[in-house]
């Protein structure tokens, strides 16, 4: 079952002169086709400027398609009356985690989507309670935002999406803003609630560490998408993923390394412990 | 010449109840023409001890000397070392104000009491120093991407001609292709013009390659202070302080623990390659 | 510093005070304010400083943390106090020069000074002892019945709770862009009034401009969570009294009824 789909997708964005007229058209994509099965874990890598973040809003809806189509869970974005239903469907979260918070206090930002929507009282703080939960936060249930740490912060928005319940989240450079621990934290809570409650994952980053566990991976470059495959197949070809203006981890590029100067280790190498092994094997 | 951090203490919001101990006798030397990176978690201090060098924050104990002199002291006049300590903050396009990107970089030169003529040719060497477009030189800051603006950011320190640049984790939120460039960027700076260059960052694999030093900050205090090679030794105590190393030093330990005669020290992707293939060479 | 602002700050603590539901508190405040407005004699000022000091001691925030508070405005109350010490017009008690004192004046300057000072520790132990979540709860539900003269109550509360949740936010950013500046030789200390004001471009133009990304992504991320304004909404902590409530209910309608007899008798 495909959750998130897309057919020739096109997204123009046109700049006005003062006057109103037309002064130039930027194409952030170009007739993506794009098909992502429920409950895999998604990674969208791709430069600044390629376009991903663009693809994200329209699974959200805060954008609607020029051309092409995208459904959501089986619904057209472009129906204005499936609206509510498609967010409720697909939740996001972004980069910046001060200004995705709304609530001064942890757990009513947490009940702020569940409000929206018109949860019952009682069935919002059941949801809060296993939102909060689920992404290990329970502690700090009547602090204010301002005093969490950035993964804190991202892990609270991700709280407010999961009361939401939705069957998806899109997740737009969570980590971009965050310190290394931080960015673990994310990481782990959002590969967590992928295996354990089955919610599809759509993680955009241009950070190649955070991929390496994906299902799958799509490069997205100037509004296309340029590969796609698992994140073994992708990083098998350093040399296209250097032209796309990304790189690989060290390991992966050390082994590619090795391969060249003359021993016999495979293609994607994706971890230190894979490495390790291969290269007892050899000697 | 250098700059020498004597025994420093600082403590933000000194006596109330949110009053915390950001640093605890801090003692350092930074010499001329070092390129120098300072790393550590949130909250460790990092920040606070480079607001420190260029005057912004003043120690609540202890001394900074400038080329032997005290910079708090009443005739070290702020201008003079803000012209000569260099301080690009994290995020640094948030401070972009002109309406031109020529007038934004103008504002230090400026500042310092440079005639406009002057201000305006510093402002175009450091805008060629950081390699933006000249035909952007006139256009509004606002317009550009992020990659650009915070290259903006960094000419608007460098017309100042500071002998010391310190940078505030200047390619954080930057993608591959940005951060290499302005990593390259300080690179060339600090071989050709000979200047100081502190970089603070999260990412150990930067650091390894670049810098010739590197201090380790944790609870206010300098835990390590070396070559980077010197420092990833200790890679297991990083951990405990919420850091890693960089992935080779992993790999390298654990080919040693496998009795793989390798340099386990190395740090870079060109030293484990070299270091790897030597081992194997030999015992082929 | 910037940061060490607390005026309007919430203050964290387990009391009855804090238990109360706004809309109690908000009724209270606005009585307590008339009443601060209405005193005019010794009996009125000691029932109204015993009312808050009881008020006070309830609310477990330190009295000294409050004072700290008062800090912010001492300004306009020095300023109030000498306005009114030399403008005030009688029969003088003190002359010099063009100077002169009247026993009114320093009436005038005792009282002015006092309400002053109790107005702005009365409104502020509502906020210090509200969330603003709960502050805008409060005008929302009790002020409600504006909303049949097209008043979107909603929204204005929605927003008042939006801006507190950013105003710390907003005051490091401030910090933060002011040092950014400064490291580039900005002066925002010396010259003259004209010269400060020009000073300040620097410093305001990325703080509206940052304000305004803010803004944007805060829109984004709350429509993205199917913010629809207020129809339809429900509440994870609605509003319901208890008996506290009903009792300080009761203790405010008692405190307004003496006040008002003790304006009226003496």
């Amino acid at each position: 079952m495909s959750i998130i789909k897309a057919l020739k997708l096109t997204h123009e964005y046109i700049h006005r002169d003062d006057e109103g007229n037309v002064d130039s058209i930027e194409t952030a994509l170009d007739g993506v086709d794009l098909d992502i099965a429920e409950g895999d874990f998604i990674a969208i890598l791709g430069h600044n400027g390629s376009g991903k973040s663009t693809l994200a809003k329209h699974m959200n809806v805060i954008l609607s398609p020029s051309d092409g189509t995208m459904w959501v869970d089986g619904k057209d974005t472009k129906d204005e009356d499936k609206l509510w239903e498609i967010r409720q469907t697909a939740g996001m979260v972004f980069q910046n985690p001060d200004n995705q918070i709304i609530a001064g206090i942890v757990e009513e930002d947490v009940g702020f989507g569940p409000e929206n929507i018109g949860v019952p009282t009682s069935e919002i703080w059941t949801r809060v309670d296993n939102a909060l939960a689920a992404v290990h936060m329970e502690k700090y249930r009547n602090h204010s935002p301002n005093k969490l740490s950035g993964g804190q912060k991202q892990r609270v928005a991700i709280a407010g999406v999961i009361a939401m319940r939705p069957k998806c989240i899109i997740l737009d450079e969570p980590t971009a803003m965050l310190d290394p621990v931080g960015r673990q934290e994310v990481i782990e809570t959002i590969t967590e609630l992928n295996k354990k409650e089955g919610v599809t994952v759509i993680l955009i980053t241009h950070y190649m560490e955070e991929v390496v566990n994906a299902d799958k991976v799509f490069v997205m470059d100037h509004g296309k998408i340029v590969m796609q495959g698992t994140p073994r197949e992708i990083f098998s070809d350093i040399k296209t993923l250097k032209e796309h203006h990304l790189d690989v981890p060290q390991v992966t590029l050390l082994a590619h390394e090795l391969k060249e100067a003359g021993l016999n280790i495979p293609d994607g190498v994706l971890t230190e412990e894979e490495l390790l092994h291969i290269l007892c094997q050899l000697s | 010449m250098s700059i020498i951090v004597n025994h420093v203490d600082f403590v933000y919001s000194e006596g109330t109840n949110t009053s915390q101990h950001a640093l605890k006798d801090v003692n350092l030397q930074i010499k001329d023409g070092e390129f120098l990176g300072i790393i550590g978690h949130t909250g460790s201090g990092k920040s606070t001890l480079i607001q420190h060098l260029n005057g912004l924050l003043k120690p609540a104990s202890g001394e900074i000397y400038y080329n032997g002199r005290d910079i708090n002291d009443k005739d070290f006049s702020r201008k003079e070392l803000r012209s000569k300590v260099g301080l690009v903050f994290q995020y640094p396009e948030y401070q972009l104000f002109e309406t031109t990107i020529f007038e934004d970089v103008c504002f230090g030169p400026k500042n310092q009491g440079l005639a406009p003529k002057d201000a305006g040719l510093r402002a175009f060497e450091a805008l060629r120093n950081v390699k933006l477009p000249k035909e952007l030189y006139y256009q509004s800051p606002f317009e550009l991407s992020g990659g650009q603006k915070r290259r903006v950011a960094i000419a608007g320190v460098l017309a100042m001609k500071p002998e010391v640049l310190i940078l505030d984790e200047p390619t954080a939120g930057l993608d591959p292709q940005g951060r290499d460039e302005i990593l390259e960027e300080l690179a060339r700076l600090h071989r050709e013009q000979n200047m100081t260059i502190i970089l603070v960052s999260h990412s150990m694999e930067d650091v390894a390659k670049y810098v010739d030093r590197l201090i380790v900050m944790d609870d206010g205090r300098v835990a390590y202070d070396g070559t980077p090679r010197e420092v990833f030794k200790h890679y297991e105590e990083l951990k405990k302080m919420g850091l890693s190393a960089p992935q080779v030093t992993y790999l390298m330990h654990d080919l040693k623990k496998r009795g793989f005669d390798v340099d386990e020290d190395a740090t870079t992707v060109a030293e484990a390659r070299d270091t790897i293939l030597a081992y194997l060479g030999k015992s082929r | 510093m910037l940061r060490d602002i607390t005026i309007g700050q919430y203050y964290q603590a387990d009391s009855v005070i804090h238990e109360l539901d706004p809309r109690v508190k908000l009724l209270g405040t606005f009585a307590y304010v008339i009443s601060v407005f209405i005193f005019r004699n010794i009996p009125g000022f000691v029932l109204m400083t015993l009312f808050i000091g009881l008020c006070i001691k309830l609310s477990k925030v330190p009295f000294k943390y409050m004072v700290k508070g008062l800090k912010a405005i001492v300004f306009i109350l020095l300023l109030t106090g000498v306005v009114n010490l030399f403008l005030t017009p009688g029969a003088p008690v003190f002359e010099w020069k063009f100077i002169a004192i009247s026993k009114q004046g320093i009436y005038n300057t005792i009282y002015m000074m006092t309400r002053l000072t109790y107005l702005v520790i009365g409104t502020s132990l509502m906020t210090l002892t509200t969330t603003p979540t709960r502050l805008t709860d409060g005008m929302e539900t009790g002020l409600g019945f504006l909303n049949k003269f097209k008043v979107p109550v909603h929204e204005i509360a929605m927003m008042m709770s939006i801006a507190l949740r950013f105003i710390p936010i907003l005051i490091e950013e401030t910090d933060k862009i002011m040092k950014a500046q400064m490291a580039r030789g900005a002066d925002f200390e010396s010259g003259n009034i004209i010269k400060k004001a020009k000073s300040m471009v620097p410093l305001l133009v990325p703080l509206f401009v940052s304000a305004w990304r803010r803004a944007g992504d805060l829109a984004m991320a709350m429509e993205a969570r199917c913010y629809n304004g207020g129809e339809g909404r429900t509440r994870m902590k609605p509003l319901r009294y208890c008996r506290t409530d009903y009792i300080a209910y009761l203790i405010m309608l008692i405190y307004m009824a003496l006040m008002i007899v003790l304006r009226v008798i003496f």
